[in-house]
């Protein structure tokens, strides 16, 4: 590894070091205002009742689930074009992530449906993408996993994840596109959100509190692999110098 | 065209050389779906509604066996950085192999199907459907498992791995599959489903062999 | 405890599938937060050894 391919990481350290103590604190009090107004102020559901404040975890998640899969492929399509070094480990770190919050998605989806659609799980259009989403992240960790060479892993995950993007616009108009038990677009959608202000606020500022989660979270996860392949050098130029025999001395960063 | 042409011939020779290939996932492909009368029970009623199912799953299953050795043997014994240096753009000797693999797992595995549709009880108004589903979506199924295969070139485990990446990739082939037959048996006509087959062939035509190219390249670097 | 915080918890009845979603929420985006973080102080504290002294 050349010096050179440090210094853009370089950049990246120096201003994540000084985002990351705003964007936790910002994540923090989005989640928790977002806590106190979808447990406390928003209303209840005519239909639902308290159950709908299960919407104010799960709509978030969901949207998160896409979000991130959709900022991995740009990261991905990045990395094959420009071979920017910090895109490939851009989309590495975001994966797992998006794996968590579409798990969460599923999860919190199953409880709220057992009670307003009387069953667990149903193979209907959004739900069935949605899983396939889950795996296409699974299988994006795999293959990233796979190879005992470095590099080849992020280079294979960039095309899987491309590959993959078809399924973004298959789970957002899967409600349209089929009668599905799932129930269609609320809030982005061409006319405008229909749902009732006192519950679109709570909701969007979860979703905020959860997409500045996501960021805090990616930055720490991107230094960390930044860390480790400074590591990863520094051992290979210990094995260089102790096999030339060179003076030893302290190692200067 | 004749460099893609002698580049399918050569495939098809290698594969019917290796002869037993094709037989063995026919093979397979008989034997999966028969343990599902021995695992539910023999009843007809119930095997005529799992049918569908039964004969594309399993077809399914038999496409992924043999695509871990599409570029394999290539990579292994290094004619696949030969192929690459080739006149004939990557994208071509990649859709070239897909061809020869259509041929050789795809096409029997359809020409097998109506028969174990009989003995899996499958109502006669759903043999079209079986043919033309079965037709339509094996292709599809050979192009987006040269995907796979080429980004698991070389990977520890690759088999399992190529099976995690391919199969939800599969999944809608398999949905609008069974869906046409199941249209068909119901009355509703199978051509909607069987467009959207068409369809996702159209798409993965261009597609598959581009991101499948591109995988090989990075295999190569 | 009071009648309100009581209705608080029952949630309309809802309570076995809302809470459930709530803590799995906290579960899930907490171990993230608690993996990441723990990730990262590892590798912080490898490099800090690699670069303070050449003994390992």
């Amino acid at each position: 590894m050349t010096l050179h391919r440090f210094a853009n990481p370089a950049r990246f350290m120096r201003l994540s070091s000084a985002l990351l103590p705003w964007c936790g604190a910002a994540a923090a009090a989005f989640i928790a205002i977002g806590l106190y107004l979808a447990l406390f102020v928003a209303p209840p559901d005519y239909q639902q009742g308290e159950a709908v404040r299960i919407m104010y975890v799960h709509v978030p998640a969901a949207w998160m689930a896409s979000l991130v899969y959709a900022l991995m492929a740009l990261a991905s399509a990045v990395a094959l074009i420009w071979r920017h070094p910090l895109a490939d480990i851009a989309a590495l770190s975001a994966a797992p992530l998006g794996a968590g919050f579409t798990l969460l998605c599923l999860a919190t989806g199953s409880l709220w449906g057992e009670r307003m659609w009387g069953t667990w799980w149903v193979w209907d259009a959004r739900l069935t993408s949605v899983l396939v989403l889950f795996f296409l992240y699974l299988g994006y960790l795999a293959l990233v996993n796979a190879f005992d060479e470095p590099g080849r892993g992020a280079r294979a995950g960039a095309i899987l994840a491309l590959v993959g993007i078809v399924n973004l616009p298959i789970i957002k108009f899967s409600v349209d596109w089929w009668n599905t038990l799932h129930q269609p677009a609320s809030v982005f959608r061409l006319g405008g959100p229909t749902i009732d202000a006192s519950m679109l606020w709570p909701l969007l500022v979860m979703a905020l509190g959860f997409t500045l989660l996501f960021a805090t979270l990616l930055m720490i996860r991107m230094r960390t692999a930044l860390i480790e392949a400074k590591i990863r050098a520094l051992m290979l130029s210990e094995i260089e110098r102790h096999g030339a025999a060179a003076p030893r001395g302290a190692v200067t960063s | 065209m004749s460099g893609f042409g002698r580049l399918v011939q050569r495939d098809l020779r290698l594969a019917l050389r290796q002869g037993g290939d094709a037989a063995m996932v026919v093979g397979f492909f008989v034997l999966a779906a028969i343990l599902f009368p021995f695992g539910v029970g023999p009843e007809p009623e119930l095997l005529s509604r799992i049918a569908a199912g039964i004969v594309w799953v399993t077809a399914l299953l038999a496409a992924l066996l043999s695509l871990e050795r599409l570029f394999q043997a290539d990579w292994e014994d290094g004619s696949l950085e030969a192929l690459a240096l080739m006149p004939l753009p990557l994208e071509a000797q990649v859709l070239a192999k897909c061809l020869a693999h259509w041929l050789v797992t795809g096409l029997p595995l359809a020409a097998t199907a109506p028969l174990l549709a009989l003995l899996l009880q499958l109502d006669a108004a759903g043999y079209p459907a079986l043919l033309a589903s079965l037709l339509l979506g094996t292709p599809t199924l050979s192009l987006i498992g040269a995907v796979g295969a080429a980004l698991s070139l070389g990977a520890r485990r690759g088999g399992v791995l190529l099976s995690l990446l391919v199969l939800p990739l599969y999944i809608p082939v398999l949905i609008f599959g069974v869906g046409a037959i199941e249209a068909g048996i119901g009355g509703f006509g199978a051509g909607p489903h069987l467009l959207l087959l068409g369809a996702m062939l159209a798409g993965a035509l261009p597609l598959a062999p581009l991101a499948a190219a591109a995988a090989l390249r990075q295999a190569l670097e | 405890m009071s009648d309100a915080a009581a209705r608080f918890l029952a949630m309309g009845g809802y309570a076995a599938y809302v809470w459930p979603a709530y803590g799995l929420t906290a579960g899930v985006l907490g171990g993230l937060l608690w993996w990441c973080l723990a990730a990262y102080r590892r590798s912080q504290r490898r490099l800090e050894r690699l670069q303070g002294t050449r003994e390992p």
